[in-house]
């Protein structure tokens, strides 16, 4: 510990230094760490004329009136279930993608499909959705003319809440396993050559290479994404859900997000929707720590 | 006879024709989707609707194209989104400069204490409801600064920033400047952002594409419809089918009118697409250098 007096120095001697950082610092006062004070909305019956503070404490009423309301175990369920479903079938395709674009041998083509897999990664979520709900309308959709080719009668999919999770996941992997694939690609690029050799000489043919070589070079990378999506299970994409809502699919579509947006800024159910959001948060903070407990104890490393 | 040799090479012959099967098959899947929409965003409105429109363009029209840039809402959207973009890209790069160069001192004695402080940031938030009333009380709801000023600055960004300094801009350098009475204003100024170009180019990329697609901000902080991004009008447009029947007004069998929705909707996709897809090629080689210098410090 430095004493009091050398930091007044340095501070005086680096003036300019602290003249800097006083704004961002400020910036992050102000947008982070007021609004995380605010979270004690959640414990407050919250008066717009008494403020945060002087609002009466209700303790956890909040909680319970969302744990004791019908749908509140339905939002859980449909969050979990499409984290889940995206995890499960959107997880692995980067990592496919990527070995594949590894082993390509023409560069031109290889470099085609990167570009082009990579490409959706900066298509809005507003166009995404616009996107799906042409292709899968009854009347003019390519995908219900496609499915009129071999005979089958047009789907209205989006109205549907059983195929809800399913548009979503697949959404989710044309959008984004292009961009995911640049990771584990950078991480491929540190297999060192002397062991593939060595492999190679030992007459391991490609798929061996690929399994015993490649895979746990980038196991470390795999593991660490894994942990961080597995952190995000209780925050699925407000923007993309809420625009993919309709009263039809409604069942299967509202998660934590979009219920705590429509609670609070809808019926501006302030200190409810506060509640459940700071539920959310906590189980997602639960959830990372596990994830990391986990691959820890497995010997995967972790985050920390 | 036993050939390994032989036989090896066969199965990797084989293995080798499985991933270029597999990658063609990826390219099509993505590529089908965009191409399907830019040519049914020029064709007639009568081939839509028949379901006539494959591949390539059916009956060539720009139709769709001259309805939106009649619309003025689109217009709107589209100045208000440029406006967004520009504003919230120049602060977010000055903002992360200011806090990144700090941390990279050795002098600056309480770097690690404000990095704490910046990294917290981003697993902890107040979520939405505190963070809508704290714009509220700063007056910002329904005003164009709400869209710049609480996105202002990302911790994450800051960790790129001052990877970046602190890797490729030798410390030596500093040394020798302040012998010569340089400040860190002049230092920084002089010295490090001309050096800094490619990871500012990396932020400002990223940051000039989130702002430009997200709507989620706008959608919660703005209410006047002279005010909205092009992402609501693209929501209004798309997911909402609200299209002012004024665009169509011209037409009057219902099958044409409903046709041209159709053209208007892919071609508003394209439009308000373009500006990022036109840039991709040139500048992808930013955008995957900053997933990479994510990756090794993530």
């Amino acid at each position: 510990m430095h004493s009091l007096k050398w930091r007044r120095t340095n501070a005086a001697k680096h003036w300019q230094l602290y003249a800097m950082i006083a704004l961002p610092v400020l910036f992050f006062v102000i947008f982070s760490y007021v609004p995380m004070y605010g979270v004690l909305l959640a414990f407050k019956d919250y008066r717009v004329a008494d403020g945060i503070w002087n609002s009466p404490w209700v303790g956890l009423k909040y909680f319970e009136q969302f744990f004791q309301s019908p749908s509140s175990w339905r939002i859980i369920g449909n969050t979990v279930a499409i984290s889940a479903y995206s995890i499960a079938a959107g997880f692995p395709i980067p990592i496919l993608l990527a070995i594949a674009l590894n082993e390509a041998r023409s560069a031109w083509f290889k470099k085609t499909v990167q570009m082009v897999t990579y490409a959706p990664y900066f298509i809005s979520t507003v166009i995404l959705v616009g996107m799906a709900l042409q292709f899968l309308d009854p009347r003019i959709g390519i995908v219900n003319q496609l499915l009129g080719l071999i005979g089958l009668e047009p789907r209205n999919f989006m109205g549907e809440p059983g195929s809800f999770k399913t548009i979503y996941v697949l959404i989710g992997i044309w959008a984004g396993s292009g961009y995911a694939a640049i990771i584990y690609l950078a991480a491929l690029a540190g297999v060192s050559k002397d062991l593939q050799e060595a492999a190679i000489i030992d007459g391991a043919n490609k798929i061996r290479r690929i399994w015993h070589v490649d895979l746990p070079h980038i196991r470390p990378t795999i593991v660490i994404l894994l942990i961080l999506n597995v952190g995000n299970v209780m925050s699925v994409g407000f923007e993309m859900i809420y625009l993919m809502q309709n009263a039809l699919n409604l069942s299967a579509s509202e998660v934590v997000s979009t219920y705590v947006y429509k609670m609070g800024l809808i019926n501006s159910n302030f200190s409810f929707s506060t509640a459940v959001s700071l539920f959310n948060s906590v189980i997602n903070l639960a959830l990372l720590a596990a994830a990391n407990f986990i691959a820890r104890r497995t010997g995967n490393g972790g985050l920390w | 006879m036993h050939h390994p040799h032989i036989r090896q090479s066969a199965s990797d012959r084989a293995v080798h024709g499985i991933i270029l099967l597999f990658l063609t098959g990826c390219l099509v899947v993505v590529a089908y989707p965009l191409l399907y929409v830019l040519s049914s965003s020029l064709s007639s409105p009568r081939a839509i609707s028949a379901g006539k429109v494959w591949l390539l363009p059916v009956e060539w029209t720009l139709d769709g194209y001259a309805a939106v840039f009649k619309n003025s809402q689109i217009v709107t959207g589209f100045t208000n989104s440029i406006l967004y973009m520009a504003g919230g890209t120049a602060l977010n790069l000055v903002m992360t400069v200011l806090a990144a160069y700090p941390l990279t001192r050795r002098q600056f004695a309480p770097r690690n204490k404000v990095m704490l402080f910046f990294v917290i940031t981003m697993f902890f938030s107040g979520g939405l409801i505190p963070y809508y009333l704290l714009v509220k009380e700063l007056g910002m709801i329904d005003t164009r600064w709400a869209m710049i000023v609480p996105t202002a600055l990302s911790a994450w960004n800051v960790i790129l920033m001052r990877t970046y300094i602190a890797n490729s801009i030798p410390e030596d350098l500093h040394e020798a400047a302040s012998m010569d009475g340089c400040g860190d204003f002049k230092y920084l100024t002089k010295i490090v952002l001309p050096l800094s170009k490619p990871i500012l180019a990396v932020i400002g990329l990223y940051v000039a594409v989130g702002i430009w697609n997200s709507y989620f901000n706008a959608l919660i902080f703005l209410k006047s419809a002279d005010l909205q991004p092009l992402q609501l009008v693209l929501r209004n447009i798309l997911i909402l089918n609200m299209i002012d029947p004024t665009m169509i007004k011209d037409f009057d069998a219902l099958m044409r009118r409903q046709g041209l929705t159709d053209v208007i909707k892919y071609a508003v996709i394209i439009v308000s697409s373009a500006p990022v897809l036109v840039l991709y090629p040139f500048v992808q080689k930013y955008f995957v250098r900053g997933v990479m210098i994510g990756a090794i410090k993530g």
